[in-house]
């Protein structure tokens, strides 16, 4: 069985002029697999991600014929059932450390806090894991970092405690949106091998949510490519390069690439059909 | 001759305990017309330099030659008429509650062109918005547009030079596309010479003719772009960087 399926799913806000639709009918299942997903920003990955977790907020309608995770309908639970899911079962990690941990708390408390929403454990146990944790993700000086506040911490490190809080619950799903794009390459490579380690050694399922095509392209297993809230085309990463779809193929080539040098760039000319295109199916 | 020449320079924040290196005996010369490219993370100096050049790093020392003037301690305003920055987020750059046509009249005025109305129509030809975008404000633009008007407000004294720090890091890859090549065609159009900071070695690589690759405040290499294409840098730490832009690569996991 696949860890999540989603089948129609809609997002939409109502706004004066009428209702703008973020997210027009995507379906697509999740394995024990790197998913990624692409797109250029307003495309609707972010809101596609969000959604799964019921974390759009009003105005927003999340409408989805289903979205279940190992078999149980997320879009039918109360709010106290999703309280169980979000965290436990699904984690997010977020683009930016910054706006995502609290400035007035320390590290260490953060990461427990995580914990013990979620177990039944003493504090010392508590704080045990938490910074177990934290060397599970390469902080070299866990201890220091513990108890040092976000404020006194990298961009890099603090993606890497993000992952921390949100893997310390030992969720089946990750879903991670643009995890690295704020980072610098060095880092990047250790916080992707990270989750590359969890979706090898836990059997976790990850949605690599990504504007980064090179990236996604080498590390994911396969891509969905969205365009105006649809998927307009489903392929294995490896494969992306041979991707079909024009506009798939007008991203590619906008890149400007290390080994082929070229005095002008091409630029995407969008063509109005793909807007209208029925949306791809990514089930497995 | 104009173009830029860095010798020996250092520049550094704060005082006492707290003072930071941010750069550390820098050298480097780009000729009039020439683009050059600085490379390296975050932290590495590459965007310090750029603001030590446009005199918003105030503490510094060594040789800086830009605009045609040796530079001091405060800059004049014929250095700003030839040397002008282009930052890294037009959302940030832009006045919220300024019009473009206010952001570049404005320019235009402090500069003491006269013609203004007709300069600002080209100006906006010129970086391809048209004049139907000059009453917008900046929250009626994307992304790219905005940065199409932080280039022409760059562009507005006609200089000689531009810094350009992460132009296109704020963007998606298609907007990215048009942008660089909208800084192509200014450079041949213009003759200008291009400072560029990026983190990116593609899009470096794409506008530069060399590239200085920054690290902890130092330059660690200076190379011309059929080196760096060939992938043949010399220092260890260029190599790492150009390793790492091809992507991830999962060997990597065993180690």
């Amino acid at each position: 069985m696949n860890l999540l399926d989603v089948e129609n799913l809609w997002v939409r806000f109502p706004s004066r002029t009428g209702v703008f639709d973020a997210v027009r009918g995507v379906s697509f299942s999740l394995g024990k697999e790197r998913l990624g997903i692409v797109g250029e920003s307003g495309s609707g990955k972010s809101m596609t991600g969000r959604a799964i977790l019921r974390l759009i907020r009003k105005p927003g309608i999340v409408t989805a014929d289903r979205i279940a995770i190992d078999g149980q309908d997320i879009m039918a639970m109360s709010e106290r059932q999703m309280r169980t899911v979000r965290g436990q079962r699904i984690s997010m990690v977020m683009q930016d450390p910054k706006f995502s941990l609290n400035p007035v708390m320390t590290v260490g408390e953060q990461i427990m806090e995580s914990y013990a929403l979620h177990a039944n454990a003493t504090k010392a146990e508590t704080r045990r894991k938490a910074l177990e944790m934290l060397e599970a993700v390469s902080i070299r000086d866990p201890e220091r970092v513990f108890r040092a506040y976000p404020h006194e911490m990298s961009g890099g490190m603090g993606q890497r405690i993000m992952i921390a809080m949100m893997l310390i619950p030992d969720p089946e799903i990750l879903i991670a949106d643009e995890p690295t794009s704020a980072l610098d390459v060095s880092v990047q490579t250790q916080v992707l091998s990270i989750l590359d380690r969890l979706v090898e050694a836990r059997g976790m399922g990850l949605i690599f949510i990504s504007h980064d095509l090179n990236l996604v392209s080498s590390f994911c297993d396969r891509v969905l490519i969205m365009y105006a809230g649809r998927i307009v085309e489903v392929c294995r990463a490896d494969r992306l390069s041979e991707a079909q779809h024009p506009y798939t193929r007008g991203l590619l080539n906008s890149l400007p690439r290390l080994d082929q040098p070229d005095r002008r760039l091409e630029v995407l000319k969008r063509d109005p059909v793909w807007r209208n295109a029925d949306s791809v199916s990514g089930m497995l | 001759m104009s173009g830029i020449v860095i010798k020996d320079l250092d520049v550094w924040f704060g005082s006492g305990r707290d003072r930071v290196d941010a750069v550390r005996s820098a050298s480097f010369e780009v000729a009039q017309g020439d683009s050059f490219g600085l490379v390296g993370e975050s932290g590495s100096g590459k965007s310090t330099i750029l603001r030590a050049l446009t005199g918003l790093a105030p503490d510094w020392r060594g040789k800086m030659q830009a605009g045609g003037e040796l530079l001091g301690k405060s800059r004049t305003r014929s250095f700003y008429k030839s040397v002008q920055m282009v930052f890294q987020d037009p959302y940030a750059s832009l006045h919220p509650r300024h019009s473009v046509d206010q952001v570049l009249s404005e320019t235009l005025g402090l500069h003491g062109f006269s013609g203004i109305d007709k300069r600002i129509v080209n100006l906006l030809d010129d970086v391809g918005l048209g004049s139907s975008f000059r009453f917008r404000y900046p929250h009626q633009l994307s992304g790219g547009q905005r940065q199409r008007v932080a280039i022409a407000r760059a562009l507005a004294p006609e200089p000689q030079t531009l810094l350009l720090d992460e132009p296109t890091s704020a963007l998606d890859v298609s907007v990215q596309a048009e942008i660089l090549n909208l800084l192509t065609d200014l450079r041949a159009a213009r003759n200008l010479t291009y400072l560029m900071v990026s983190h990116d070695l593609a899009v470096v690589g794409h506008m530069c003719e060399r590239i200085a690759v920054m690290r902890n405040g130092e330059i660690v290499e200076i190379m011309s772009v059929g080196d760096m294409r060939a992938m043949q840098p010399v220092h260890e730490y260029t190599k790492q960087l150009l390793e790492s832009s091809r992507g991830y690569v999962r060997a990597e996991l065993s180690a």
